[in-house]
């Protein structure tokens, strides 16, 4: 378990942050960071863009498609920003906490309490009632139907049909929720530190248990044939490749080391993953031969956010101490 | 760190501990009570007051807070129940996803006031406290404060099960609108309640105006702070007492009053002279904690274990279990054991032999 020898480190440019950073994305291009202190900022150091997107709240959590970024605040309220850093409003909750968010292909989901929003990329929005709190929102892949984790399960709800959600039930907290890029397998992090999935085709349960902790960051490969979390002291990386899934296959272990995985993120190309860890390293991850490189040395704090620019070229992460830092491969 | 470890011999390294020593972690007051009793008014008052501190609360219903205090959070009071290894029991996920928000908000309040509903089972709300790591980790419990009225306790305590619950899981109790009773029905509710509780600190007040270092930062889930487990007497301050001539030496200065046993809820106590042997001690507790846990509101102990210069500590909450070695025993201290149990459906004589059966 020694540090891995070969190193990245002197191609990351600090990026000012101030704040915890909740989700770092890229916008056009644009390296982004969403900070519990409300505010988004834009762009690299010394050209940064400052936007409150939450000015008398804290950012819960945050989305992002690659080119603009979702945020929920404690303020209630659901907002978009631009590269450009222009702001809309998506809703206003009047208080109530934003729990949930998703985006895919134009369209926004968010959930306040029990109550789930969808919005396609048309405007026109319905909601939902989940049967107890939703933690966790996806839009699958195929189609405009959308998974919502609360106790007990997740409810599988077409916003446009007039038929009644169906229920996938498996005992326990769900947290958050997360398709296979091809929409076969359905995935949700459990309060009971383990992971839960279904096949969707047939509701086949499936158990990934073993977690000394939560595991909150998921992340599936360009392929999907792999499904890389946290939780562990090490990246934990489930198969999805064949029919049956995971089920009755051991996972890969990357990025061995004494300190708890807390960000996970494939490469957007490449059977590599991005770790970071509670101490604030950051490492890279080749799937085939295990081989490490270094990004971040620790020491600043435990990484909160991790993100891959579209290409793969770059990085960008954050601590909860309100460092950041971006990564720009050598060519 | 489900159920306690055995202990190791003395000089070796510490047990590791649920305990939360860190000074930084935020400390967060349980209010309980039946509607009506003086919830809102108490909240009020520790909002108002100019003590420099600022709280989040998280509450059930928006609009009761008098103040304009941004920190305000609605709750669901949504329970699941967990099922983690070889602890069962019920939580309040709620509460788990509110302080993972709040702590996004770290540095912007002191301390945490949870409000829960009327009937309300504090024993989710507590063992939320013990079950999430992160939680564990950003927020320790300071203390479960129910506030009762005394007016209508008694006809409470026959009609809601939930009522006895509070009582007997309570800390702090805040007998509220001692104004609105006579001195004698007074006595009355007070026996009643040390019937449920004979542990808690019971404070009389009127319109709740309890001082408040009396109801918050009270560390009584501190392990270091268990020094002794006694039951509190009965303070008997009206003109009546002073008029017989009484010393305060010892328990029980009854005055005529009837001396409770409640119908259900039972507190066992045993106490223990000499060492015991933490080969026999730890599964037992253990053991009595898994299968009788649901009945087991609360326990609480010192234990002198042979050939253990220090003290071991513990307290549960229905399974859960948390214990440390907390300081040495004092030259002058006589070495023995106690401990506490506050539940229903116990076999009080095979607990006490039980525990008896640990001697060294």
């Amino acid at each position: 378990m020694t540090e891995p020898t070969s190193s990245l480190t002197q191609h990351v440019r600090p990026l000012p942050a101030g704040a915890h950073v909740v989700r770092a994305a890229f916008l056009h291009g644009e390296p982004a960071l969403a900070l519990a202190d409300g505010a988004v900022l834009i762009g690299e150091a010394g050209a940064q863009k400052r936007v409150a997107a939450h000015p008398d709240g804290a950012i819960l959590l945050a989305r992002s498609d690659g080119k603009r970024l979702l945020t929920g605040g404690d303020d209630g309220r659901v907002v978009t920003i631009e590269a450009d850093g222009s702001l809309q409003e998506i809703a206003d909750e009047k208080g109530r906490w934003i729990d949930a968010l998703a985006m895919r292909g134009g369209a926004i989901a968010w959930a306040a309490g029990r109550r789930a929003h969808a919005r396609d990329n048309a405007g026109a929005e319905k909601s939902f009632e989940a049967p107890t709190t939703v933690r966790g929102l996806c839009l699958l892949p195929k189609g405009y139907r959308l998974a919502l984790a609360h106790y007990n399960g997740v409810s599988l709800w077409f916003p446009n049909a007039a038929a009644e959600p169906s229920a996938l039930e498996w005992k326990g907290s769900h947290l958050d929720a997360t398709a296979s890029p091809d929409g076969r397998f359905l995935v949700t992090s459990m309060q009971e530190n383990s992971l839960h999935g279904w096949r969707l085709a047939d509701s086949r349960n499936m158990r990934m248990t073993g977690y000394p902790g939560k595991t909150r960051s998921l992340s599936w490969s360009h392929d999907g044939h792999w499904l890389a979390t946290s939780g562990a002291d090490a990246c934990i990386v489930w198969p999805f490749r064949d029919k049956d899934g995971p089920m009755g296959k051991a996972p890969r272990e990357c990025g061995v080391r004494a300190a708890r995985v807390t960000q996970v993120a494939f490469h957007p190309r490449a059977l590599v993953v991005a770790i970071g860890y509670a101490d604030g390293l950051v490492l890279l991850c080749r799937l085939g031969d295990a081989a490490e490189i270094l990004v971040r040395a620790p020491g600043e704090g435990a990484i909160s956010a991790l993100v891959w620019d579209a290409s793969g070229a770059r990085l960008a992460f954050g601590h909860e101490t309100g460092a950041a830092g971006l990564l720009t491969l050598p060519a | 760190m489900l159920g306690l470890a055995r202990p190791h011999p003395p000089g070796a390294k510490r047990l590791t501990a649920m305990t939360d020593a860190a000074p930084e972690k935020i400390p967060v007051t349980v209010l309980t009570g039946y509607l009506g009793a003086g919830k809102t008014t108490l909240l009020n008052r520790i909002l108002s007051e100019p003590h420099g501190r600022k709280y989040a609360v998280i509450v059930n219903e928006f609009g009761e807070i008098g103040i304009d205090n941004e920190l305000v959070v609605g709750a669901d009071e949504e329970v699941f129940e967990m099922n983690n290894g070889c602890i069962c029991c019920t939580v309040r996920g709620d509460l788990i996803r509110i302080i993972e928000g709040l702590m996004k908000r770290k540095g912007k309040f002191d301390a945490i006031i949870v409000e829960t509903t009327g009937l309300a089972d504090p024993a989710p709300v507590a063992q939320t406290f013990f079950v999430d790591e992160d939680v564990r980790a950003a927020a320790r419990l300071d203390a479960v404060v129910t506030i009762a009225d005394a007016k209508w306790l008694a006809q409470r305590l026959r009609d809601a099960p939930e009522a006895k619950n509070q009582i007997a899981f309570a800390d702090v109790i805040v007998l509220n609108k001692t104004d609105l009773v006579t001195p004698a029905e007074l006595r009355e509710v007070e026996a009643r309640i040390r019937a449920i509780n004979p542990y808690a600190t019971l404070h009389r007040a009127q319109k709740c105006d309890v001082a408040i270092a009396d109801v918050l930062e009270r560390r009584a889930f501190d392990l270091d702070r268990i020094l002794d487990i006694e039951p509190a007497f009965l303070t008997v301050d009206d003109h009546d007492h002073h008029d017989h001539g009484h010393g305060h030496g010892h328990h029980h200065h009854h005055h005529g009053l009837k001396h409770y046993h409640d119908e259900d809820m039972q507190s066992i106590s045993a106490r223990l002279e000499g060492d015991v042997d933490p080969n026999k001690f730890m599964p037992w507790i253990n053991q009595l904690t898994q299968e009788q846990g649901p009945n087991i509101l609360r326990c609480k102990g010192i234990v002198a274990f042979k050939d253990d210069p220090k003290r071991f500590v513990f307290q549960g909450v229905h399974m859960m279990l948390d214990g440390e070695p907390q300081r040495d025993w004092k030259p002058e201290e006589k070495r023995e054991s106690k401990v506490v149990f506050i539940g229903r459906d116990l076999d009080e004589d095979e607990i006490r032999e039980g525990f008896l059966a640990c001697a060294a």
